[in-house]
């Protein structure tokens, strides 16, 4: 019958907008900014630097490698290895960063850096609210505004982080290991009577 | 004096208070003054009402960030216009791209002069009241075609154009259903139009909306009127998406907030004389609210029409040109003139249920069978795709 | 002769002139309205209100807007230069100057004009309505007729038009 879809459709509006009152998804409106939605974990904007522990510059992770600054397509990440090393993780003395730069007006957010990157030291961000008022001089990211603790890491990511984490924690167990195994090694070797003809050093017991 | 005839007594008084020789004067310009104030106000409440009704039945909020749910939006809009840059185009013709806006804005206010806001309280008391509102309406005509033309601009002369043809097209019906009324009542005057719709029989009032005929009048009246205010979805002519602003694109600043404030006073305009010649003026729907002050029915009746104005605009999708033109002669014009016709019957049939089998009958009768005639070669079916193979 | 007759006569007078000797043809057709209003005020000072009325709703709705669709559609938008008086303006001007003569010499030796006014009462639209329903129905019906004649010859035509595309 002519105007039966009129009506239809008015009943329908009728009832969207007396449901908007009501009902949460017939008001799909999030009022940004004293509300944000809330982001997926999987969600990736920009990278930064994870650093172990408290103090950024001691705890930082990432080695100078420089695999991610010759991988990145635009070419972003500017790196200057520096001329000392300091203990890593595990022990080891390891080269670090003195700059790193990464340009966010130029990066694309494609996280190839993160997936190349051995040491785990760059992970993707997830902060959006990045505007400032001069271009050129506040997008280009540094070391210090680059580096962001662990516990950040885990908060955004968290199984990434869990399972990040206990990668090194088993690498630093096998490290510690084979550290301690060497320390007994050493102290077996101390600890017996010194012979009056040099002998070749004793095989350490279970020791290729 | 009782709070129904407040306003009336307050002008009574301050026109006491004026010299013998200048009452006349006093009094025309308080009448004008107040209806210019409550009109005005009342469209930038409107304003915000329709952007936040549509908001709602579109799933979101309206505007509210200026002031408390967003109803200072208005102020904002206003200031806006008024200190915008008013371009006129270098080829535009200078006098009458001027004075197009204010073409525009005096007839619609002029048409609200005969309406009747509450009891005895007319600006004009005239003996031929409809026929003034009609005559003045049609004044508006000629203010879009002086705004499309004036702009040297194709898609403007286009949009006036169509404007055009759109509103004599739908100002027939319109004035069709209007006519059917005065003919039952014997007068062009609105308040003697509402003094006619004003018994209660059993609980229902005696307005002409509980009528057959007075029900497909007053829905035929709606339509026209909301075709003649060029509002959704009739609003071809200036619709934003087609033709940005059709005879208003050139148009800046001022110029267009009194286009904006043109359009809705119109609507306010026709709505009220709908509510006059239907829904029975200023007076209560039922015999015990009638210690109800009369205003407040007629500003409830009106608030009630303008959701329906939005609730439609938020509901329909636009009506091309052509669809329009046929819907205005070749359904619209069939039934005001059949609702003439059972008119007639109803006021020479005695009363009772007979008279209201036999007039319903007419009336929906005619509209099933137009609505069925006027489809059967459409084939309306579900859209067949066909893909490259 | 009273201030308002006066203005309003100046006004109309003056939109006439207005009309012959604009150079835009759209001007012209604007100008031609305000007559029209300027007509419609004159015959609303004599308390002629229905007529009033119609004359705004007749001829500034409906004539106006078929005089500038017409203007619109055939001539297009741009303003044809021309000059105001042709060669032939004398003739046409003697013309004018002795109608008009005939017209003043018959209007001025009328008994009308010296005629006792009588205080005119508001002719109501019941009234009018009820003279043509009984004294003057023949050319109610005539007119009528007329008109569905021009609408039905309208209709036509288009028709023709697209038939023969």
């Amino acid at each position: 019958m002519l105007g039966e879809g009129i009506i239809k459709g008015m009943a329908e509006t009728a009832r969207n907008f007396l449901g908007s009152y009501v009902s949460e998804d017939r008001l799909t409106t999030v009022q940004y900014p004293e509300e944000r939605l809330p982001q997926n974990e999987a969600a990736r904007n920009f990278p930064f630097l994870v650093f172990d522990g408290k103090d950024p510059h001691i705890g930082l992770r990432c080695v100078a490698c420089q695999i991610c600054e010759k991988e990145c397509p635009p070419q972003c990440i500017y790196i200057v290895k520096s001329k000392d090393k300091k203990p890593d993780y595990i022990g080891k003395p390891q080269f670090y960063p003195s700059v790193f730069d990464i340009d966010t007006s130029v990066c694309m957010s494609c996280q190839i850096c993160v997936e190349v990157c051995p040491f785990e030291a760059i992970k993707m961000d997830t902060e959006y609210e990045l505007s400032t008022s001069d271009r050129f001089g506040e997008l280009l990211l540094n070391k210090d505004k680059l580096a962001k603790s662990n516990e950040y890491y885990q908060k955004i990511h968290p199984t990434e982080a869990a399972e990040v984490d206990e990668r090194l924690a088993a690498e630093k167990a096998k490290a510690e290991a084979k550290a301690k195994a060497e320390a007994e090694a050493k102290a077996k070797a101390a600890a017996l009577p010194k012979p009056t003809v040099p002998i070749p050093a004793a095989v350490p017991a279970g020791a290729k | 004096m009782s709070l129904d005839q407040i306003f009336v007594f307050l002008k009574q008084v301050v026109v006491g208070w004026m010299p013998l020789q200048c009452q006349p004067l006093v009094s025309a310009i308080l009448s004008v003054a107040a209806i210019i104030g409550v009109f005005a106000s009342l469209f930038a409440i409107t304003t915000v009402l329709e952007r936040k009704g549509l908001g709602r039945i579109q799933n979101r909020y309206g505007p509210n960030r200026v002031g408390p749910y967003g109803i200072l939006q208005p102020a904002a809009d206003g200031i806006k216009a008024l200190i915008k840059e008013d371009l006129v185009p270098r080829a535009a013709d200078k006098f009458v791209h001027f004075i197009a806006p204010l073409v525009l804005v005096a007839p619609v206010f002029l048409a609200l002069a005969v309406v009747p806001v509450g009891r005895n309280m007319v600006a004009i008391d005239m003996d031929g009241g409809v026929l003034f509102f009609f005559a003045v309406g049609a004044a508006t005509e000629l203010a879009v075609f002086m705004a499309g033309w004036s702009s040297r601009n194709k898609y403007s002369l286009l949009g006036a154009m169509r404007a055009i043809a759109q509103m004599i097209s739908y100002e027939v019906p319109l004035i069709l259903s209007a006519v059917t009324v005065v003919m039952m009542v014997g007068s062009l005057s609105t308040v003697k139009i509402v003094e006619a719709q004003a018994g209660y029989t059993g609980w229902l009032p005696d307005w002409y909306v509980f009528t057959p005929w007075g029900f497909a009048g007053f829905i035929l009246f709606m339509i026209a009127a909301m075709a003649e205010s060029n509002r959704s979805p009739f609003d071809l002519p200036e619709g934003e998406s087609e033709i940005i602003a059709g005879y208003y694109i050139e148009y800046s600043g001022f110029k267009f907030a009194l286009f904006f404030l043109g359009e809705y006073i119109g609507m306010f305009a026709v709505s009220g004389l709908g509510i006059t010649l239907f829904l029975g003026g200023w007076h209560a729907p039922f015999e015990f609210l009638t210690w109800v002050p009369s205003y407040i029915w007629f500003f409830g009746k009106l608030l009630a029409l303008i959701a329906g104005f939005i609730w439609v605009r938020g509901t329909l999708p636009r009506l091309r040109m052509d669809q329009l033109m046929n819907f205005a002669w070749k359904f619209m014009l069939p039934m005001a003139l059949i609702n003439l016709f059972a008119a007639g019957v109803w006021h020479f049939m005695p009363p009772g249920v007979v008279r209201w089998a036999v007039c319903a009958g007419l009336v929906f009768g005619p509209y099933a069978l137009l609505g069925r005639t006027l489809f059967e070669n459409k084939n309306i079916t579900k859209r067949v795709y066909r893909y490259a193979e | 002769m009273s201030v308002t007759f006066a203005i309003i006569a100046v006004l109309t007078v003056a939109s006439a002139v207005a009309v012959m000797t604009l150079r835009n043809l759209v001007h012209c057709a604007l100008s031609l309205m305000l007559t029209f209003v300027g007509l419609a005020a004159l015959y609303l000072q004599l308390n002629a209100q229905f007529v009033g009325f119609a004359q705004i709703l007749v001829y500034v709705g409906a004539v106006a807007i078929l005089i500038v669709f017409a203007i619109l559609l055939t001539r297009g938008v741009e303003p044809p230069e021309q000059k105001i008086f042709s060669s032939s303006s004398m003739g046409g001007l003697a013309v004018a100057v002795a109608v008009f003569a005939v017209l003043a010499a018959t209007i001025g030796s009328s008994s009308v004009l010296h005629a006792v006014l009588q205080p005119s009462h508001e002719v109501s639209v019941r009234q009018i309505g009820e003279q043509l329903m009984t004294r003057y129905v023949l050319p109610l019906e005539v007119v009528g007729l007329l008109l569905t004649a021009a609408l039905i010859g309208a209709v036509i035509i288009a028709m023709r038009d697209e038939e023969g595309k």
